[in-house]
């Protein structure tokens, strides 16, 4: 039996439906469990001692001080804890010459980044071995820095890893047709130089993690606030040596993840290395500091890009040169070169055009590690293609939304597969259009805009389509070697009263998921969603399952959850069958009660059959199948990825003589297939969008020329506040996938990816009548003045 | 990070404040509204200080009116800046620029005291002191003095305050009839220091304009207010731009803060314009 998804008054209809979430009131009333709520007995806390340095050899190491400070139990340096652990080198064999040293839970000879750590002091309190670690003396032997991408490669630039050979990470072209030929006979040619800034991901909840060894029991028990707890489990036992079944890892209560705690940190491993040294629970809590110098950094490109269109605004080619500098290592297991290949990939993604080049350049260089951050690429790649759209547009005087539907993928031409070599099941770029375009009312925005116009204000409309990826298959990190599951799986089982508790892979980071399964699982079984139990995050009870990343988790843990609870449904129906002397398939659950299917008429309550399984089962017959537990795993198999779409508008206002950029207005219409829960997908595409703001206006890393970071504070690294924040109108058009009976893909990162590349059109729609543009992100007011040639050194 | 302080004492009264600065020989330091103390010591910028509290002085505290002169004690709230009628009615700048501090819970913690004392440069409350050409009191071991705003600000988080005195009070004269007060800034986000900022008072005997956020310190700009008093705005605005040294920093560069500079006087001298028409 399907489910009639389309009928809303299905019996036990939550799917489709605003439930509430079965964790806020825990939240709300600050009953929340998060790592550093956690105290036990003989815990201690280590501090880490920096590199204050880009780039430096190690030289002597005095500790005496250190030591000296009441309070200090141990101090650990990088030898020390190469002993026990083994390093880790972050490559993947399908992203092919991508190359990285070995790197270890302390630097061992050289410190290659401003906040690497290079000392673990362990003390009764934080205060002691932050105390501690302020006074370990290192000898820095300093080494030049390498700090600019595009001179990395230079001849002239020291290379960073010289058994590498050179600073390249991992370079990778892909052509598709002519583009050289049709850039020569295009009726125009536009071409841009972009620039995003470095961006990170700012958790409210910094990087976590508290770390017990029991040695009597040969058992690792880590609290961990991460995105992936059995793939932290495989890396804690890989590196420790420890087998997976001694490895627990348990993820509580998560506050904020982004992508920034699905990676492994090298202090967190020490942590647990010197836990299993110790044989005590070892705590290490990040500072905003700590965060801002280790978490890891993302979006630091540099692009030129070139677009061909032909007169009537059709798409003839793109060409794209994209540079990246991901820092001195690639991060481990999902390593740094995913950015850059996604650029590639999404590049002209929502367009039906046929020349394509795309080349990505990811270098070394002295400064904190990158990695994957929410809309991994996205951004870039949305921005790179909707601005060279919009300029293409207004050099042939045409309409930006125009411009868009003359290249846009018919809506009926799925299955398609796009120049970049992407493949996509069904999307719904026009329709999505067409319903922004209403939302927005296009045509009174522009008379509003011409309007402000003649009172001197100079307000601007930016469109931005793009694709998403989600529901990752294999084909993302497990094909190249990574112990990175892309499967999930969900076990759902009936206690003795009738009540549901469902266990899956996936996990809480605060956006929702367990909200999510309680309601699949209450529709798939028949239950209310108060009946039903979500547990996840921890790997020793859960079946295994990759987490939450790349926008997975309703697509592939939703669909793992409806096939167990189907599952177990089917099974209290086959016991019920035989109590009721009827057939099972004429019954159905529906509110905690077995009904007869057709009429609806109560037969039992689940507490009844309950009773009888778990306390009477003598009065059952012998063979009777009586597991009120069943599991299911999930996987995709037939697309590498589940493409989504969407499309955003941005409505704002440039003052021209201070330079600022107010936000009026932020539409969103996006496609993440069925839609399982409106109001957690509306607040992820809106949390999304204010990201992606945050890109647009505000977020950026400084380093000086020596790789010193020059903003580590919530005061210097601005966020997107709620006082700026426009109004944030979302809307959906759903074409489900088909590789699931849920249908449900991703709507984690939509928001994210589109939101820089409005708001910089808008920016640009503003500004065109004075002739001026700016295509280097963050948008800030001395840009802005700075394109308008307003200010004079 | 962990803040580390020496010690920590809350005062009785002002003379056991005081005392209590004598007695720690250069180690001590006031705790007021704590809202940057403390967050220059959980970064340890600052650390090792013998924390001397007065935020329990009630009598450092509130608005009055003698005569011409408007009082407003040290740890006088932000909040409660804004909010008084007397502040509000004959010193309407420091009301205005209440609204431009931080955020609401820092508001309510943060004296005008503190923010003398602290004298960060792209903060409002000095400026406005300077605009107005207020005079603050300062109580040590040897008594209390009354020093010109003018005379106050020194450098960068650096004012005339001597290791044992404590900041009492300000006074500025009550708003005379027909005087404007201004004041206009621009800051990346609501809340957050300005990138440059400007306060324009204008009375019988003259125009007055204070700059902040342009140099080490704020700036009484003398070239533009004798332009402006010739009724000679581009004039005030050229002044203006030669008479700052703005800072470069990762929000704004020094050109991009001279050039706002200007911006900012032509927007309020024509809110002027405006409120006389
Ligand atoms: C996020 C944030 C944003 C902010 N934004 C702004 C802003 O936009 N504009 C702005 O102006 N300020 C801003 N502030 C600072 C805020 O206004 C502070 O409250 C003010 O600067 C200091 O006042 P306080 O009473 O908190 O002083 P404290 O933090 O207690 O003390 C600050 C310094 O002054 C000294 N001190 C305090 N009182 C006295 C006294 N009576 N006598 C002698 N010395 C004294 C202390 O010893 C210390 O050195 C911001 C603060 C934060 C945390």
């Amino acid at each position: 039996m399907t489910i009639q998804f389309n009928d809303p008054d299905r019996p036990n209809s939550y799917i489709g439906k605003t439930v509430p979430r079965p964790n806020a009131t825990k939240l709300v009333q600050g009953r929340g469990r998060y790592v550093d709520d956690i105290a036990l007995p003989r815990m201690l806390h280590v501090a880490f001692a920096r590199s204050p340095v880009a780039h430096a050899k190690i030289g002597e190491i005095d500790l005496d001080e250190a030591k000296a400070v009441k309070g200090v139990l141990r101090v650990f340096t990088g030898k020390d804890l190469a002993e026990v652990c083994t390093p880790w080198v972050a490559v993947l064999a399908h992203l092919k010459g991508l190359k990285s040293p070995p790197e270890h839970p302390l630097a061992v000879d050289r410190a290659c980044w401003v906040g690497e750590p290079v000392v673990a002091v362990v003390a009764t309190t934080r205060a002691a071995a932050e105390e501690a670690a302020s006074l370990v003396m290192v000898d820095y032997e300093d080494l030049p820095a390498v700090t600019d991408t595009m001179t990395a490669l230079d001849k002239d630039t020291p290379v960073i890893h010289p058994e590498l050979g050179d600073n390249l990470a991992f370079r990778r072209l892909h052509e598709e047709g002519d583009v050289e030929g049709a850039m020569a006979q295009a009726h125009k040619v536009v071409s841009a130089r972009f620039r995003t800034a470095r961006h990170t991901g700012v958790t409210l909840e910094p990087r976590s993690i508290l770390v017990d060894w029991n040695p009597a029991e040969g058992q690792m028990t880590a609290y961990h606030a991460t995105q992936a707890p059995h793939m932290m489990q495989t890396v804690f036992a890989k590196h420790l040596d420890i087998p997976e079944s001694r490895v627990r890892v348990i993820c509580g209560d998560v506050g904020g993840s982004y992508g920034i705690k699905v990676h492994v940190y090298p202090d967190e491993v020490a942590t647990a290395a010197i836990a299993k040294m110790m044989g005590r629970p070892i705590k290490f809590i990040a500072d905003r500091l700590e965060s801002y110098s280790t978490d890891i950094h993302a979006r630091d490109h540099e692009i030129e890009a070139k677009i061909a269109v032909d007169k009537d605004g059709k798409i003839l080619a793109i060409d794209v040169d994209d540079w990246t500098g991901i820092g001195p290592y690639s991060v481990y297991p999902r390593t740094s070169a995913i950015e850059g290949n996604q650029v590639v990939n999404l590049c002209g993604g929502p367009y039906d055009f046929a020349n394509y080049r795309a080349q990505t350049t990811v270098v070394f260089q002295n400064k904190t590690p990158t990695c994957q951050y929410r809309a991994v690429g996205h951004p870039i790649a949305v921005a790179i293609t909707e601005g060279l759209v919009d300029m293409a547009a207004a050099e042939l005087g045409m309409d930006p939304v125009e411009i868009r539907r003359r290249n846009m993928y018919a809506d009926d031409a799925y299955p398609v597969t796009s120049p970049a070599k992407m493949r996509f099941e069904g999307l719904s770029h026009h329709a999505s259009m067409d319903k922004l375009i209403g939302m927005m009312d296009y045509d009174a925005l522009r008379a509003d805009q011409e309007d402000a116009r003649k009172r001197g204000k100079y307000r601007g409309i930016g469109i931005a389509s793009f694709i998403e990826l989600t529901n990752p298959s294999p084909f993302m990190y497990g094909i190249g070697g990574a112990r990175i599951s892309a499967q999930d799986g969900c076990t759902v089982r009936m206690d003795p009263d009738g009540s549901v508790v469902a266990l899956s892979g996936v996990t809480e980071q605060g956006q929702g998921t367990e909200a999510m399964l309680s309601q699949i699982v209450a529709e798939g079984v028949g239950v209310n969603p108060s009946q039903v139990r979500i547990v996840t995050g921890d790997t020793q009870v859960t079946p295994y399952g990759g987490g939450t990343w790349a926008s997975r988790g309703a697509g592939i843990g939703g669909e793992a959850a409806l096939q167990a609870a189907r599952a177990l449904r089917d099974s209290i129906l086959e016991v019920a069958g035989a109590m009721l002397q009827a057939d099972a398939s004429t019954l159905d659950i529906r509110s905690g009660q077995v009904v007869d299917g057709d009429s609806g008429e109560e037969r039992m309550p689940l507490e009844e059959l309950g009773r009888i399984v778990y306390f009477r089962g003598d009065t059952l017959p012998k063979d009777l199948p009586r597991e009120l537990v069943q599991t299911r795993h999930f996987i995709t198999m037939e697309y590498p990825f589940a493409f989504t779409n969407g499309v955003q508008a941005s409505y704002l206002e440039v003052d021209t003589d201070t330079g600022v950029v107010t936000l009026l207005n932020h539409w969103c219409v996006e496609d993440c297939g069925r839609v399982i829960n409106p109001q957690l997908v509306d607040e992820q595409i809106r949390g999304g969008i204010v990201q992606g703001l945050g890109g647009a206006l505000y977020e950026e890393i400084h380093y000086d020329a020596y790789g010193q970071l020059l903003n580590g504070s919530m005061a210097d690294y601005l966020v997107p506040m709620a006082a700026e924040m426009p109004d944030m109108q979302i809307g959906h058009v759903e074409t489900p996938t088909g590789e699931s009976e849920l249908g449900a893909k991703g709507a984690g990162e939509a928001g994210t990816a589109g939101a820089p590349a409005a708001v910089m059109n808008a920016i640009n729609d503003a500004l065109r009548p004075l002739g001026a543009q700016v295509t280097e992100m963050p948008f800030t007011p001395e840009r802005i003045l700075r394109a308008l040639g307003k200010i004079e050194d | 990070m962990k803040a580390s302080a020496a010690g920590y004492a809350r005062a009785e009264n002002l003379r056991h404040a005081i005392e209590m600065l004598v007695a720690s020989e250069g180690e001590g330091r006031v705790l007021a509204g704590g809202q940057s103390l403390v967050a220059a010591m959980n970064m340890r910028l600052s650390a090792g200080d013998l924390l001397v509290d007065i935020s329990r002085l009630n009598e450092l505290s509130g608005v009055s009116q003698e005569g011409d002169t408007v009082r407003i004690g040290a740890l006088t709230r932000h909040a409660q800046v804004g909010a008084d009628p007397i502040v509000r009615a004959r010193v309407p700048l420091l009301a205005a620029a209440v609204a431009h501090i931080a955020h609401a819970a820092i508001r309510n913690r943060g004296t005008i005291g503190g923010a003398l004392a602290h004298a960060d440069p792209a903060a409002e409350f000095p400026a406005c002191a300077l605009a107005l050409g207020a005079e603050i009191h300062v109580e040590g071991p040897e008594g209390d003095r009354s020093i010109p705003a003018e005379d106050f600000f020194e450098d960068v988080f650096t004012t005339a305050l001597e290791e044992d005195e404590i900041l009492t009070a300000l006074s500025v004269p009550a708003a005379e009839t027909g005087e404007v007060q201004l004041i206009e800034e621009v800051a990346r986000r609501s809340g957050d220091y300005a990138l440059a900022g400007l306060c324009l008072v204008r009375r019988a005997k003259g125009h007055r304009v204070a700059l902040f956020s342009v140099g080490p310190k704020p700036i009484l700009a003398t070239g533009a207010m004798t332009a402006l008093d010739a009724g000679d705005v581009d004039g005030a605005v050229a002044a203006l731009t030669s008479e700052i040294d703005p800072p470069s920093d990762t929000q704004a560069s020094a050109a991009y803060r001279r050039h706002l500079a200007g911006v900012l006087l032509r927007r309020a001298v024509a809110r002027l314009e405006g409120d006389r028409t």
